[in-house]
């Protein structure tokens, strides 16, 4: 298994959109390297012939045909919208 | 070498994870639901359709349609996402490998170019994302488009020009319109294209490095953006540069193109499946259902034309890109029995007059039986092709039967009295000694003399087959 | 009727039925009860009392018509403030979403308005359904009615406080690793969690999605049975709901006896159980045994990779189902950011509390580049391992006898070690990562008067044979009468 010490926060921080303060970086460090050093053992476990489980019961082929329902009103659909202009959601312009 | 990337929008009713309707050019907002605008507690459920149409597009380009399929998460930040995660599929998607076959430019126009397959990657399903507005100071979002039911075709870096690529996308949006599958409409979008491009120097047997073209979003742009980062990439190499692996963005008003974000940042995206959603088993039942419903592609059909009607490849090569034209074709060139003439009347009358009246061809009045009627018209000679040129004009604006149009307007080739037209052809042979003899020696051809004469002397009304055979008729007695 | 606020659901039915009650007086007897106690305990993140008394004249209306939907009609039933209902609050208990309305029912939601529950009130938990004791909640955690200096578990804490403290006579919670099982054992009630896709999920905001299951809180065996038949059954909405039709669990759990063979995973007794609840589950299986029921030891070998397992798997999916909490189209935007990636990141920050944002972190990092098949992967298959051995051990019982919790409900900032609060999940994540149901049944108190509770185990879809078999322990014992002094 990987090591903890791999563990970088300022990265993982980066991919999950969070401003951690450095007092948070610190404390999240050092309680996710116990949490990850815990996790080390299940490097023990053969898994070798293990299929994995992506759901606790396996069906297949779930689906609904292809007939539309009512959605939401614009009101409804934008009612919990932080900014909003001309019925659409308002964002700090997106420059790539 | 060029690798494609198209999105096509399936056209289902509903979105792909969730059952509001799909549509292009509503009022923003108006076609979502929890589940489009991933509000709390909301959970996806698949589309049947979208399914199907994938398992089609995947037989009608020859892939492998995967026994089991599943779905994962694609998971980055992005206000048009919804749920900062798109559903895709990742390690195992629903078709692979596969090809779509290209025709390129003849050395005349007409003339059959050279056909190619062209390898395909792999095909999976995913779900669209809204659409951003960008303003002077902000960003709007509108997510009707979002969940829209979108296949990611993925071909081979296997092209080597634009005009490849053109024919690729040529093909493959054909296929997608004949599946039924996808209208294709790059300006609503239902097409989208990126590129992978990287150059190859002579003599260089690994690929160069890897830039993305994005927003190639029609099909000229596709060939003028691909022209245009070739040449880029040449002169960066020629002035001694390196070519930096990155993204860039075309803009086909201006013709150039842009660095967007170098791919050093490269995403990650964290795939896992989705735990909220089942894998699809596809058994050999589902496929044959669906086979039986796919439709002769463009490129088989123009072999088959060339073949069965001899029809000439100018004509073949207008024919196939349009299922309901060729279709009507078939049905004209069975009812006349002309395939020919039934072709030329469709390419270049027909669709002239469709084009000038801005009508589809389910619109137009002129059914192939009325099609077929007139071809007979002009063979048999009842109609003159300059007076059947007008007869299809007035048809196309009426729907009445060609035939009811000759009589009413006078447009029947004239004269039943044969005396008269004996009287006109004698005038003829006697006036030109010299075709007499040519004729008498065995040249066929000089019978033609004759015909202006006596055409002239009919005023243009003359039935040509009956002109040729009492011409024949006389010159056997001299 | 006196002492309508403890009641459970049956006899309450009955009394409306007879018309020795109605639903508006109910209703006002559990408003009347939270304004009094709420105050200390913390369970209710929100309540409309206006809406709650509208829904009881309604139901009042349609008993009198003759039109009553049966035993759920006019009883007040309380909604962890995870739940969906339209035109209601629906927080997590965050302050992403302090000021998010619904604007859609979840389909339990939908379900229990059909049955003509009188929804009341938004319970508290811990944000995001992250945590073991509802300290985790942005707005206060909840307290223990028993003992108003302890947690009353988590996350559903506010659901089992609510309904202990007598202000609701049934509550909904949600169970991703212990979730409903736990708090019903801190503040003694029958707490079920039904087996993975038997209630839908949908409009249950995501914490772990192949994990979470909603379930009910109820006084007694049988209330709990009504409560899961009205909320039980295939959901078109939810791809992961399970097709078939739904027993009558009320009417089953007359027509089974037993005796049953119960299993006891040796796992479940290691070091770290308090002696008190290993004793009182020890009189638990005396008691089974002298009803004549054979009990045997099975082990679950894989039981020390469970609380691993269940962290990388629950964490990983986290991560991805609250990417949507980004400030964009709801919930909490950071007033100052310079563009938007920073608005993302700010929003982010402001919005979630320390545990949510620690297992974000840790779910994003085991599902990073490089990292995925050593951890996520890894974990995948060692669920199915986990899952076998419980189909292996049901070769041989009915079901499993285990404690609920290896300790009784603690105090309020005792555990302030996130390892020390994931070690309080032990006995539970395995049933979440098998998808099996399981309930937490009343079984005694500590010597300091803490309810315990212990956990029995079912075969995946066979509620009725568990509910069957808590009952009979139930029917013996009087635990579930006594009610805390407040
Ligand atoms: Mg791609
Ligand atoms: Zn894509």
């Amino acid at each position: 298994m990987s090591q903890p010490t791999e563990f970088n926060i300022d990265h993982v921080a980066q991919l999950a959109r969070l401003a951690l303060t450095p007092t948070e970086k610190a404390q999240f460090a050092q309680q996710l390297g116990d949490v990850l050093h815990h996790i080390e053992q299940l490097g023990k476990v053969d898994v070798s012939s293990v299929e994995p489980a992506a759901h606790a019961f396996a069906v297949y082929n779930v689906w609904a045909d292809d007939i539309p329902q009512p959605g939401l009103t614009v009101d409804a659909a934008l009612q919990n919208a932080p900014a909003q202009r001309d019925h659409m959601i308002v964002v700090p312009k997106v420059v790539e | 070498m060029i690798g494609l990337e198209v999105h096509v929008q399936i056209k289902t009713c509903s979105k792909v994870f969730t059952r509001v309707a799909t549509g292009y050019g509503e009022p923003p907002n108006t076609l979502t639901d929890p589940v489009v605008l991933g509000l709390p507690g909301a959970l996806p459920v698949m589309n049947k359709a979208a399914l199907d149409a994938s398992i089609k597009a995947g037989l009608l380009l020859g892939c492998e349609i995967a026994p089991v399929c599943k779905w994962d998460r694609k998971n980055y930040f992005y206000p048009d996402s919804p749920k900062n995660y798109q559903i895709s599929q990742y390690d195992q998607p629903i078709c692979l490998g596969g090809s779509v076959e290209i025709e390129l430019p003849g050395a005349a126009r007409n003339l059959m170019g050279e056909h190619r397959q062209v390898a395909l990657t792999r095909i999976h399903l995913e779900e669209d994302v809204g659409k951003l507005n960008h303003g002077a100071t902000d960003s709007l979002i509108d997510f009707n488009r979002a969940g829209t039911p979108l296949m990611e075709i993925v071909s081979e870096p296997v092209m080597h020009s634009a005009e490849e690529a053109f024919a690729y996308l040529t093909s493959l949006r054909a296929t997608m319109i004949y599946g039924g599958i996808s209208d294709c409409d790059m300006e609503k979008g239902q097409l989208r294209c990126d590129a992978n491009i990287s150059i190859r120097p002579v003599g260089q047997t690994t690929l160069g490095t890897k830039v993305e073209l994005k927003n190639l979003n029609s099909i000229s742009y596709v060939s003028a953006g691909i022209a245009h980062e070739i040449k880029r990439q040449i002169g960066v190499l020629e002035r001694g540069g390196t070519i930096v692996q990155e993204t860039r963005d075309f803009d086909g008003t201006t013709g150039t193109s842009q660095s967007l974000r170098s791919k050093e940042m490269a995403h990650d995206y964290r795939y896992f499946p989705d735990p909220d959603l089942m894998p699809v088993k596809i058994d050999a039942s589902w496929q044959d259902r669906l086979r039986a419903d796919c439709p002769e592609l463009p490129f088989p059909k123009q072999r088959r034309f060339l073949e069965r009607y001899q029809i000439p490849f100018t004509l073949a090569s207008v024919l196939i890109w349009d299922r309901g034209l060729a279709d009507y074709f078939e049905e004209t060139a069975r009812l006349c029995g002309k395939p020919q003439m039934a072709g030329n009347w469709i390419v270049n009358d027909l669709l002239r007059e469709l084009g000038a009246s801005g009508q589809t061809l389910a619109q137009s009045k002129v059914r192939p039986s009325h099609l077929a009627a007139l071809v007979q018209l002009v063979d048999s000679g009842a109609v003159l092709t300059n007076a059947a040129k007008e007869i299809f004009i007035a048809m196309f604006a009426s729907g009445e039967t060609p035939g009811a149009i000759a009589e009413r307007s006078g447009l029947k080739a004239a004269p039943a009295d044969t005396g008269e037209l004996e009287q006109w052809c004698r005038d003829a042979i006697t006036a030109s000694p010299k075709a007499l003899a040519e004729f008498k020696a065995g040249k066929d051809s000089a019978i033609n003399a004759f015909k202006g004469p006596v055409m002239k002397a009919a005023k243009g009304k003359a039935n040509p087959k009956l002109v040729d055979e009492t011409l024949r008729r006389l010159l056997a007695q001299m | 009727m006196a002492d309508l606020i403890y009641q459970p659901i049956t006899q309450l039915a009955a009394a409306l039925d007879a018309k020795q009650i109605s639903a508006v007086e109910l209703t006002q007897a559990v408003i009347a009860r939270t304004k009094a106690v709420n105050g200390r305990l913390n369970a209710f993140n929100s309540f409309d009392e206006a809406d709650a008394l509208a829904q009881a004249g309604a139901s009042d209306a349609r008993r009198a018509a003759g039109q009553g939907r049966g035993a759920l009609d006019g009883i007040p039933v309380g909604l962890k403030d995870v739940i969906a209902v339209q035109g209601q609050p629906l927080t997590a208990s965050s302050r992403m979403l302090a000021k998010f309305v619904s604007p859609y029912d979840a389909t339990v939601t939908q379900q229990l308005k059909r049955a003509g529950a009188v929804l009341w009130g938004r319970l508290n938990c811990d944000e995001f359904a992250m945590g073991s004791s509802t300290e985790n909640s942005a707005f206060g955690p909840a307290v223990n009615p028993w003992d108003l200096t302890r947690v009353p578990g988590g996350s559903s804490g506010g659901s089992a406080a609510a309904l202990a403290a007598g202000t609701t006579v049934a509550t909904l919670g949600s169970d991703t690793g212990g979730s409903i099982r736990q708090p019903a054992a801190f503040c003694g009630l029958v707490g079920l969690k039904p087996t993975y896709g038997l209630v839908s999920r949908f409009g249950l905001v995501a914490f772990a999605s192949s994990l979470d299951q909603i379930g009910p809180f109820a006084r007694t065996v049988e209330d709990a049975a009504i409560v899961l038949g009205a909320i039980a059954g295939h959901d078109e909405r939810d791809s992961t709901s399970y097709r078939a039709t739904i027993p009558n669990y009320r009417a089953e759990l007359g027509g089974r006896r037993g005796p049953w063979k119960l299993g006891i995973p040796k796992e479940y007794f290691a070091a770290g159980l308090d002696p008190e609840i290993g004793a009182a589950v020890e009189r638990a299986i005396a008691f089974y045994r002298s009803q004549g029921c054979e009990v045997k030891p099975v082990s679950l070998p894989h039981t020390q990779y469970c609380l691993d397992t269940y962290y990388i798997i629950a964490t990983a999916e986290a991560s991805s189902n609250l990417a949507r909490y980004d400030g964009i189209r709801y919930g909490h935007r950071a007033a100052q950011a310079s563009d938007l990636v920073d608005l993302y990141a700010r929003s982010r920050a402001e919005g979630f509390g320390a545990e949510v944002k620690r297992r974000i972190i840790l779910g994003t990092y085991v599902l990073s580049s490089g990292y995925y098949d050593a951890y996520y992967l890894r974990a995948q298959k060692v669920r199915t391992l986990i899952r076998e051995d419980f189909l292996r051990a049901y070769q041989e019982v009915d079901a499993l006898l285990t404690p609920t919790s290896p300790i009784p409900a603690f105090k309020i900032g005792e555990k302030s070690d996130p390892l020390a609060m994931y070690l309080c999940d032990i006995y539970t994540i395995g049933v979440n990562l098998a998808g099996l149901p399981a309930l937490s049944v009343p079984c005694g108190f500590t010597s300091g008067g803490l309810p315990i509770g212990m956990q029995l185990i079912g075969q995946p879809f066979n509620e009725s044979g568990l509910l069957a078999i808590a009952q009979a322990y139930e029917r013996a014992h009087d635990w579930h009468t006594r009610h805390p002094s407040l």
